[in-house]
């Protein structure tokens, strides 16, 4: 039982990691895949080469780089400044290539008879793309979060104390109780994703039939 | 420049790590599709018994974090006698973790056979099983191909991980590196290089694929 309550005292932490760098992620998404649909092909491709890289170097890396690699003067960031902004930038890449998908499968025809209706571009944007995108990303969004939420694991590997790092500590102590307190850790993390799939589920469902 | 010849003399030590990285990915990839086909089958199976295990295991091996999974397997199995080297360890983790993730993409994959076929193949006097083995999987695992590459690639950058349980694979090398004389951004920044040198082309290859396949099935 006290593997259990060790592991859990890392949860607010783990909690506060995923939603502080899905909030990073989901905003600083928006420009990038404004980017990847930019009409200007240097912009489109700068874009594209920026996602595309921030997705292909392992988090692990990012964490290490901020929280090992980046010193200015005496200041260096605390493991949970730099699991936040490492997991918030890899977040804002794999988001915006979620929105472009989604932005994508907004039909043609909607703009054009945007336009013919005489609305601005950002009107149609803000009025018609973006709302019925925002509807067909939620589940890949929902989905994200939940393995943003497994992800901040890899905050252990640079001192934050969450969850995985607590279990680690017992563990270290209790050898005996290593497989025990790991089990409880990867449970926890399965147990908490069934609420984000289950209320995903529901919006997704809820927005589809006010679509009707 | 004093960068770029820095990491001229680290690159011999990377690339015996990035040589690590891609054993444990390949390993774990060879070992996990496989497992990954069976668990995919045993999800659709109308066996409720074979279906809820198999149910239990892709959930443990999404629902849990590689690097949960990775500690289970080299720091709590020991507490019950099973004792693994890292490296084995890191193969066995992270095969039973692309073992979980490609059981989707060969359900999805198998799913995607049209039914008509199997009523064709029914009505031409085929048995299940050949009907199975000549006609639902060749389809099926051509259209989960692109999937799979995903699944690799993730696989691939999982590795990195590994650097948990002191294998010496990419990133505990350049850790190694940084702690000679505590530079670590220099050679981060190159690992970042290195993974990405790797993952970036690899995602391309598998845009193409994927845009092929939807071409041919529109």
């Amino acid at each position: 039982m006290e593997a259990f309550t060790t592991v859990l005292e890392g949860l607010p932490l783990t909690l506060w990691l995923t939603f502080a760098s899905f909030a990073i992620g989901a905003v600083g998404a928006i420009p990038l895949a404004l980017g990847l649909r930019s009409r200007c092909t240097p912009v489109r491709m700068l874009c594209r080469l920026l996602v595309d890289f921030v997705r292909g170097v392992p988090i692990i890396v990012w964490l290490f780089v901020l929280k090992f690699g980046l010193t200015f003067g005496t200041f260096r960031f605390t493991p949970v400044q730099a699991a936040i902004l490492g997991l918030g930038v890899v977040s804002a890449a794999y988001l915006a290539e979620i929105y472009r998908g989604g932005l994508q499968t907004v039909p043609a025809g909607q703009l054009e008879a945007a336009q013919a209706l005489g609305l601005s571009r950002s009107t149609a944007f803000g009025r018609i793309e973006a709302p019925q995108g925002f509807r067909i990303v939620s589940p890949s969004v929902a989905t994200y979060l939940i393995g943003l939420f497994k992800d901040t694991a890899i905050a252990s590997t640079i001192i934050a104390p969450e969850m995985v790092f607590q279990a680690q500590s017992f563990a270290r102590q209790n050898p005996d109780q290593g497989l025990i307190t790991y089990g409880y850790a990867g449970l926890l993390y399965i147990v908490l994703s069934l609420p984000v799939a289950y209320f995903a589920r529901r919006l997704d469902r809820r927005l589809r039939e006010a679509a009707h | 420049m004093s960068w770029l010849n820095d990491w001229v003399g680290f690159l011999p030590e990377m690339l015996d790590g990035l040589k690590i990285s891609l054993l444990v990915a390949g390993v774990a990839i060879l070992a996990g599709y496989p497992v990954g086909l069976v668990l995919g089958l045993m999800v659709s199976s109308a066996h409720v018994v074979v279906r809820t295990v198999g149910l239990v295991l892709v959930e443990a091996g999404r629902g849990a974090p590689a690097l949960v999974i990775l500690y289970i397997v080299y720091y709590g199995l020991p507490s019950i006698g099973i004792t693994f080297e890292s490296i084995t360890a890191a193969c066995i983790g992270l095969a039973f973790s692309a073992a979980a993730y490609s059981s989707e993409m060969f359900r999805a994959g198998i799913q995607s056979v049209p039914r008509g076929q199997l009523e064709a193949a029914d009505a031409l006097g085929l048995e299940r099983s050949s009907t199975f083995r000549r006609i639902v999987l060749p389809q099926g695992l051509r259209s989960a191909v692109p999937g799979l590459m995903g699944v690799a690639i993730q696989v691939f950058q999982g590795t990195s991980l590994a650097y948990g349980i002191a294998v010496p694979e990419l990133m505990k090398t350049a850790y190694n590196i940084g702690s000679q004389d505590f530079n670590y951004l220099k050679v981060f920044v190159l690992a970042g290089l290195v993974y990405a040198g790797v993952s970036v082309p690899a995602t391309w290859i598998t845009v193409y694929f994927e845009r092929r396949m939807s071409r041919r099935y529109a």
